[in-house]
């Protein structure tokens, strides 16, 4: 690819030099270059950091001055624009130049210009309101004649460019990938792929055109391309696995060494760009054994080829092992896979140990026996010099923890912990240990006393989970009731000890978990009174040093505490002190204790023991303060605004720029209500439904910065997700572990007898027990055993089992007829919205499949006339639709007028809702299949017909259709049909709902019309954080704003709520209920669309649709 | 994914950043102190890889100045380490004989290199064009000017 930059550029210094006047005064030049030099200089000759500050502050003050000045030529604010650079690279703010960056990229001349573009990359981000005055610029020089600028403004928008603003420069870019030289198509394509980056929505109607660059004859426009093929890939797989053998074959040929010589770095070909594609490899094959088997080949050879002993071909390596490991396993390669791991491991370089690990650390997950093989380098870098060294083999050894090593391998991440002093270090592992401790914990001693490690070492930097995971395993309990009981005494006793020691200092989060277990559990202890207990959360209560929300938790504790000690002095003093304190907080629980102290009866009523997992009823709707609400608004007071109305009217008065015209309010079109004194019969609105509008509210109120403690089901700490996934145990062949573990053994015999340093017995000691379970045990566990026994703490049932997002997402459909000679085997892939314009680009998807492949899609496309044994790609409802028909022999003909109105026959008893024309799925001379959309009100039906034609019976038809990730499919009755007369048409209805709300990719096929008032919508509109703007030219035939919105209304199947003038209101849902809110206003044959959506995704997709199908009509 | 990329020297002063995720400004002198210190405290024999937060930290030495890429954790750190030797090359090669000086000096010719080095940036790498003369401009107004060649270390770092 150099070569070919190089070519085309060297053409252009002749340019340069054109519209460089003679390169100008050399005294100027020198004058210039030497303000830079100076500074360089002045600031690496000083020795203090306040000198430094200084000078700059000197430099930027007359910097200002200049940039400023009026008579400031081009040519001196290009100087002054590197110095700010270089001033702003140092840590002062030069914001005053921005403005002027963008000046000099606007007006300068191509070096100027050129300097200006490198300062706003530099000086500005993505969201920088200043940025929008880029825009114009960049727009002008992408339509240049002259190359360079054009390639400046397509690298300064493949590095910064506002988000909004892509549909300006989208058209002109597209354009740039036809372009004749490479660097400007490559250059396109990384625009592109930052484009992709910020707002995918916008530019999935190029993938097609990605296609094209990435079999661009030239190397360097291919190789941008990956950039966004691996993003692509990583997001959906499933969608480009038709690709795997045109990367399989890039590879090849990069591998090959087919690619210019420019492309090697230290002769090895291209090692970046192989990296690159090996890691788009692994994304494909993950799981999928037909696409592994094509990359099979060209991996060996990658494997064989990197033998070259160079730090970039242990890189190639390294991602070759990841890959090898990710797809669908193949025993040779994972051997030599596994034998790469132990030349790194082994090798005496450090940074490729530390690849080694890493590599070891990955694989150890699918493979577990290779820690056998490498545990005394293992034991090696556990106590290596390198910290970083010793965290990676820490990160290791998590990964084969199991219930026989955790002690050690706890008690080495405790080791680390303790010398660390980096706070993300900390969280980290402190987080790790916490969960090994409650999966694999062999007693309750050793589980309290680690928990207690972690809570004292990681403090109050972890993660707020690990006390309230740990507080509610304590509550929850297993599954036996007399180990629970023993595990709770002795976490109590062990606190006891703990605050028994003077001067030590716990962390708040500690002391806070410390009170709740002995306010909770305390009364277990046969010996301390709970007095005692009493007395001593007082002393910590009388320490200064814990903070108040510690407090309010020991003063909980105390409450709890109170009606099991009887009297107690300690409480009275303790009510005495507290409700006097300048603390709200802590008065109110003291006065709290104090009122229930007076009346024990009910005090023990309220705080019963140990029932702090019994469900609560809480009444959401805070009904009870109904009244209090009607009379406070009956005395004038403003009704309740929610959070982010507030927030919303806080922000309109703070906003400093105003990008739209000021046209576009709503204060002229009746939204007033909400500022207005009709607040007042808003509020009776609310008292008169309180329990829908007082659920609605609570469910609005923010609970920022309030521990959420306690709700209804008792006391609530987050719900984990977490599911076993420690469950490594993989179909290992059970003999080769068996081969392991002799081999261990005899290993450790011949280690015993050899007479050994008394430093290696430890060694060998030590690897032991880090590696016991993965001999012997694991064989059991693969055995059947099932690992769980070896979970000492396992949740009950409460645990909420992670949907088994991995359900499989094929949808096929078999219809099958008895006698059955030749098969038809059509596949199809279709997405549900891309339904109506499948034909043409089907089409396109295959000649480009022929161009870039060699595999099968190419043979199989004349098959798709002959009908006989076809498999084609289309797009499709799911990812993989597969539909087989068998079909009788007999070619009867069938009047296809016949069918088409039985189908619409159908099709009249579901009229009162919006249907899609019906589309031919397949047809041949005995069956024909079409299918239909029938958009109702809670879900998508899919109406399949299926028509015999022939003569015969048609004897079993199944339809089945496969359960797809985040939808719903249920069958409508009446869809089993044994048997199907001749000539007849039967039809199977399934509906299709969305199970949870999901955005990726929505589907049309969701969106309903959401029917409010235009006061309603007012409402919702300023409840909406989410909003897209967007100018859309209408075409001649709706300009008028009726026309084009019942296009919208009729295609999108949007709402229209009201017409006002020329502006217009229209809602819309995403099934199940995300609303979405499009404002239009009409500017001669400009339609302003304006969405708001509490989804952040869906405006934009509608943006997309609304746009395709006005511009498109 | 690169994060940023950064030359210091040994006495801790910046000579090139660049950003790829927008960090404040006061936070930036901050991260390169710590950065850079974080650098210095290794010795030979430990990894050129440390981790730093939740990212990474990549980084070779060439005479006293220190090339630092931060990336996140899905990246090779061994593609890193070997990219930043084939940028020294690039910039040896057009410098002939690149040393500190060039580098604060010729800082325009610098992000000019790295943007093209880098191009597709943050996700990984491009192939290096290996003559960027052709593409750098700067060169005819920013010609090296010897009287400023004690200022900095004129040690080839390459």
């Amino acid at each position: 690819m150099s070569d070919i930059v190089e070519k085309t550029l060297t053409a252009l210094p002749g340019l340069f030099l054109q519209n460089q006047p003679g390169g100008g005064p050399a005294a100027a030049k020198a004058s210039f270059s030497s303000r830079l030099g100076s500074l360089v200089r002045g600031i690496t000759a000083l020795t203090s950091k306040h000198e430094e500050e200084k000078l700059i502050q000197q430099e930027l003050s007359s910097l200002k001055a200049t940039v400023s000045a009026p008579t400031t030529t081009l040519k001196m604010m290009k100087e002054c624009m590197v110095r700010l650079i270089y001033c702003e690279m140092l840590g002062y703010d030069a914001s005053f130049g921005y403005i002027h960056a963008i000046k000099l990229a606007q007006q300068g001349n191509l070096l100027e210009k050129r300097v200006g573009y490198l300062a706003v990359s530099l000086f500005l981000h993505e969201s920088h309101e200043l940025l929008l005055l880029l825009v114009n610029t960049v727009v002008k020089d992408l339509q240049s004649t002259n190359l360079v600028e054009v390639c400046m403004a397509l690298t300064v928008v493949s590095q910064i460019f506002p988000r909004e603003m892509i549909p300006a420069v989208l058209p002109l870019i597209e354009d740039k990938l036809q372009h004749s030289k490479e660097i400007i198509r490559r250059k396109a394509v990384l625009a592109l792929y930052k484009f992709h980056l910020i707002a995918p929505n916008q530019v999935q109607h190029i993938h097609i055109k990605f296609r094209k660059a990435l079999c661009d004859r030239d190397v360097g426009v291919m190789a941008a391309s990956l950039h966004i093929y691996l993003r692509m890939i990583k997001e959906n797989s499933s969608g480009y696995k038709d690709l795997t053998g045109s990367f399989v074959t890039i590879l090849k040929q990069v591998v090959g060494g087919k690619l210019p010589v420019d492309f090697n770095y230290h002769s090895v070909p291209a090692p970046w760009l192989q990296i690159q594609l090996l890691r788009i490899l692994g994304l494909l094959g993950k799981d999928d054994q037909r696409t592994s088997e094509l990359m099979y080949d060209v991996l060996d050879e990658s494997l064989r080829r990197a033998e070259l002993n160079h730090n970039v071909t242990y890189a190639i390596l390294f991602e070759c092992v990841h890959t090898v490991y990710s797809i669908y396993p193949k025993s040779e390669l994972l051997e030599k896979a596994a034998k790469c791991i132990g030349k790194f491991v082994l090798s005496p370089k450090i940074n490729l140990k530390y690849l080694g690990l890493k590599a070891l650390t990955y694989v150890i997950q699918q493979d577990p026996t290779l820690a056998l093989q490498h545990q005394m380098t293992i034991i090696e870098c556990l106590d290596h010099p390198d910290p970083i060294i010793k965290r990676e083999t820490l990160e290791l050894l998590y990964r084969i923890t199991n219930a026989q090593n955790v002690t050690v391998i706890v008690q080495k991440m405790l080791e680390y912990l303790h010398q660390s002093k980096e706070e993300y270090v900390i969280v980290n592992l402190v987080g790790k240990i916490a969960e090994l401790a409650e999966k694999y914990a062999p007693d309750n001693a050793w589980f309290i006393q680690t928990m207690n490690a972690v809570f004292s070492v990681g403090g109050d930097v972890m993660h707020p989970d690990i006390p309230n995971n740990f507080l509610r395993l304590l509550a929850e309990g297993f599954d036996d009731e007399t180990e629970d009981q023993q595990l709770r005494l002795y976490a109590v006793q062990s606190y006891l000890t703990l605050l028994d020691m003077e001067n030590v200092f716990y962390p708040q989060r500690f002391l806070q978990v410390m009170s709740w277990v002995l306010g909770e559990y305390s009364y277990l202890l046969d010996k301390e009174t709970p007095a005692e207990v009493i007395a001593k959360l007082y002393k910590l209560l009388m320490n200064d040093s814990v903070s108040s929300e510690t407090k309010t938790w020991l003063i909980a504790a105390v409450t709890k505490l109170t009606p099991q000690a009887h009297s107690s002095d300690t409480v009275e003093r303790l009510i005495h002190e507290f409700t006097i304190s300048l603390d709200t907080c802590m008065r109110q629980h003291a006065f709290e204790l104090k009122h229930l102290h007076e009346n024990v009866e009910l005090m023990t009523s309220l705080l019963p023991v140990d029932r702090s997992c019994e469900d609560l009823a809480v009444d959401a709707s805070l009904s009870f303060l109904d009244g209090f609400v009607a009379e406070g608004l009956s005395q004038g007071a403003a009704p309740y605004k929610p959070h982010h109305q507030r927030q919303e009217e806080k922000l309109s008065q703070e906003k400093v720029l105003n990008f739209e015209p000021y046209g576009l309010s709503f204060s002229s079109s009746g939204f007033t209500g909400r500022q207005s004194p009709a607040g007042i019969s808003l509020g009776s609105d609310i008292s008169g439904n309180s329990a829908e509008t007082g659920l609605k509210e609570t469910n609005s109120l923010k609970l920022e910065g309030i521990k959420k403690l306690w709700g209804k089901e008792g006391y609530l700490p987050k719900k984990e997700s977490k599911t076993g996934d420690e469950s490594g145990a993989l179909p290992i062949p059970q003999e080769s572990i068996m081969e392991n573990v002799d081999q261990t053994i005899t290993k450790k015999d011949q280690s015993q007898v050899l007479t050994q340093s008394k430093e290696e017995k430890e060694k060998q000691l030590l690897a032991s027990s880090l590696f016991v379970g993965l001999g012997s045990e694991s064989t059991v566990n693969l055995l059947g055993k099932a690992d769980t026994v070896s979970h000492k703490f396992r949740r009950k049932s409460k645990i909420k089992e992670a949907k088994s997002g991995e359900a499989s997402s094929t949808h096929n459909m078999t219809c099958s007829s008895f006698s059955s000679l030749s098969n038809v085997a059509y596949e199809d892939d279709y997405y549900l919205n891309t339904l109506h314009d499948r034909g043409d680009k089907e089409l396109k998807t295959f000649s480009l499949n022929s161009e870039l492949l060699d595999s099968e899609s190419l043979t199989e496309l004349p098959l798709v006339e002959k009908f006989s044994n076809c498999s084609l790609s289309t797009p499709s409802l799911f990812a993989d639709n597969s539909m087989e028909i068998f079909h009788p022999p007999q070619s009867i003909a069938a009047s296809v007028a016949k069918e088409s109105s039985l189908a619409s026959s159908f099709l009249e008893e579901t009229t009162e809702y919006i249907h899609s024309n019906a589309m031919e799925v397949c047809n041949n001379e005995t069956i024909s299949v079409s299918s239909y959309k029938i958009w109702k009100d809670d879900c998508l039906l899919m109406v399949w017909s299926v028509t015999n034609k022939s003569g015969l019976e048609l004897k079993s038809a199944n339809l089945e259709i496969f359960p797809a990730e985040n939808f719903k499919v249920t069958e409508q009755p009446g869809c089993c049909l044994p048997i199907m007369e001749a000539e007849s048409t039967k039809s199977f209805q399934y509906s299709v709902q969305i199970e949870k709300p999901f955005t990726e990719g929505i589907l049309s096929g969701f969106i309903r019309p959401l029917k409010i008032s235009s006061e309603d919508f007012g409402k919702l509109w300023l409840s909406f954080a989410n909003d897209v703007k967007q100018n859309v030219k209408m075409s001649e035939s709706q300009a008028a704003l009726p026309s084009a919105l019942k296009t919208l209304q009729q295609k999108l199947r949007l709402h229209i709520i009201e017409i006002i003038g020329n502006e217009g209101l229209l809602a819309c849902q995403l099934l199940p209920s995300i609303p979405c809110l499009l404002h239009c206003r009409v500017y001669a044959d400009v339609l302003a669309l304006w969405f708001r959506s509490s989804c952040s995704t869906l405006p934009d997709y509608l943006l997309y649709q609304c746009q395709k199908v006005i511009e498109g009509s | 994914m690169i994060k940023f990329f950064l030359m210091v020297n040994k006495q801790g002063q910046t000579r090139l950043s660049k950003y790829y995720e927008h960090v404040d400004i006061n936070k930036r002198t901050l991260l390169e102190t710590e950065v850079i210190k974080s650098c210095l405290s290794r010795s030979n024999e430990q990894c050129s890889f440390i981790e730093y937060k939740d990212f990474k930290l990549i980084y070779r030495q060439y005479a006293a100045l220190f090339i630092v890429v931060g990336v996140n954790d899905t990246e090779n750190e061994m593609a890193i380490y070997e990219f930043i030797h084939n940028f020294v090359e690039v910039l040896d090669e057009y410098f002939s004989r690149v040393s500190e000086l060039d580098v604060s000096f010729f800082n325009t010719v610098f992000h000019g290199t790295w943007q093209a080095h880098s191009s597709p940036y943050q996700e990984s790498i491009d192939e290096p064009p290996k003559i960027c003369s052709a593409l750098e401009p700067q060169q005819a107004c920013f010609s090296p000017d010897s009287s400023f060649k004690g200022a900095a270390s004129t040690t080839p770092i390459y």
